[in-house]
């Protein structure tokens, strides 16, 4: 008699606790989820000023919204990292989706496309410091933040920035080619451990 | 509306209306009210996002005149 009341006994806990718990297991993980930093690692493999852009928009944005943010610059990548970021030049010379338009004149001239033959645009010196000074009058132009502005909102918002000790070595670089907010300088195996925890990780 | 500081964040492109504004919102203080104007259409949905993700409320937005932007951000 004794043993039917406990398997009785233990059906309607059971029951119970089917009730109960996934309800206030629901309740803990949004209660969990709402007080954790979201975060973001990414990977800046390139060192041309028109790519230097996504990974500093990003990281800049996301530190606005309060996450944490890690920046880990490889190979061309670490030219992102230099003291002096001004030197970025932008290539049109191979990439076929870059429009080449003029930032000054009236409108019919401006949005005329300059489709320039890749050998012509080999063959003349200077051809990338020209499409890199009409570039950065565009960018002026649109209101888009120049890149050592983004770089500095980064830094100032949070935004860790780490180097690639392999490639600093690779590329013959010095500590004191980069600016100091470089927090750390390491390799893969570092990396990679943050990169699991994070909430979105890009390769750029 | 009232508000407790205005940030002029006309002609300015993605994401540096979000940038200046959560820099302002940094100066005040909890409850105070930030006023917003921008010309960038993407500042529309993106200050939605920023409030939604930082929890600043966005008591009201709206256009003010033909192609600007208004906001206005309460500091939580």
């Amino acid at each position: 008699m004794g043993n039917v009341d406990t398997s009785v006994m233990d059906d309607l806990i059971r029951q119970r606790l089917d009730e109960i718990l996934p309800q206030a297991l629901e309740k803990k993980l949004a209660e969990m989820k709402e007080a954790r930093t979201p975060s973001m690692t990414i990977i800046a493999t390139k060192g041309t000023l028109d790519w230097a852009y996504p990974p500093f928009i990003l990281a800049s944005t996301a530190a606005a919204l309060g996450w944490d943010v890690s920046v880990f610059c490889t190979f061309y990548g670490l030219e992102l990292l230099k003291k002096d970021i001004s030197g970025l030049k932008v290539s049109p010379l191979g990439n076929p989706g870059m429009p080449m338009k003029m930032p000054f004149g009236p409108d019919w001239f401006k949005s005329i496309n300059w489709n320039i033959p890749n050998i012509v645009q080999a063959g003349i010196p200077g051809f990338e410091s020209l499409a890199t000074t009409l570039m950065k009058q565009t960018i002026r132009n649109c209101g888009v933040a120049d890149i050592a502005e983004l770089r500095g909102l980064c830094a100032e918002a949070g935004v860790k920035f780490i180097a690639c000790q392999m490639t600093v070595e690779l590329f013959g670089f010095s500590r004191e080619d980069f600016i100091p907010e470089v927090t750390e300088y390491v390799g893969a195996a570092s990396f990679l451990p943050m990169a699991k925890d994070a909430d979105v990780s890009l390769f750029i | 509306m009232n508000f407790d500081k205005e940030l002029d964040a006309r002609g300015l492109n993605c994401p540096l209306p979000i940038l200046r504004a959560k820099k302002a919102l940094n100066d005040l203080t909890s409850g105070q009210v930030l006023r917003i104007v921008a010309t960038d259409p993407g500042s529309v949905k993106d200050f939605q996002a920023f409030a939604k993700q930082t929890g600043n409320e966005l008591l009201s937005q709206g256009e003010t005149s033909a192609k600007e932007f208004e906001f206005f951000l309460k500091r939580k």
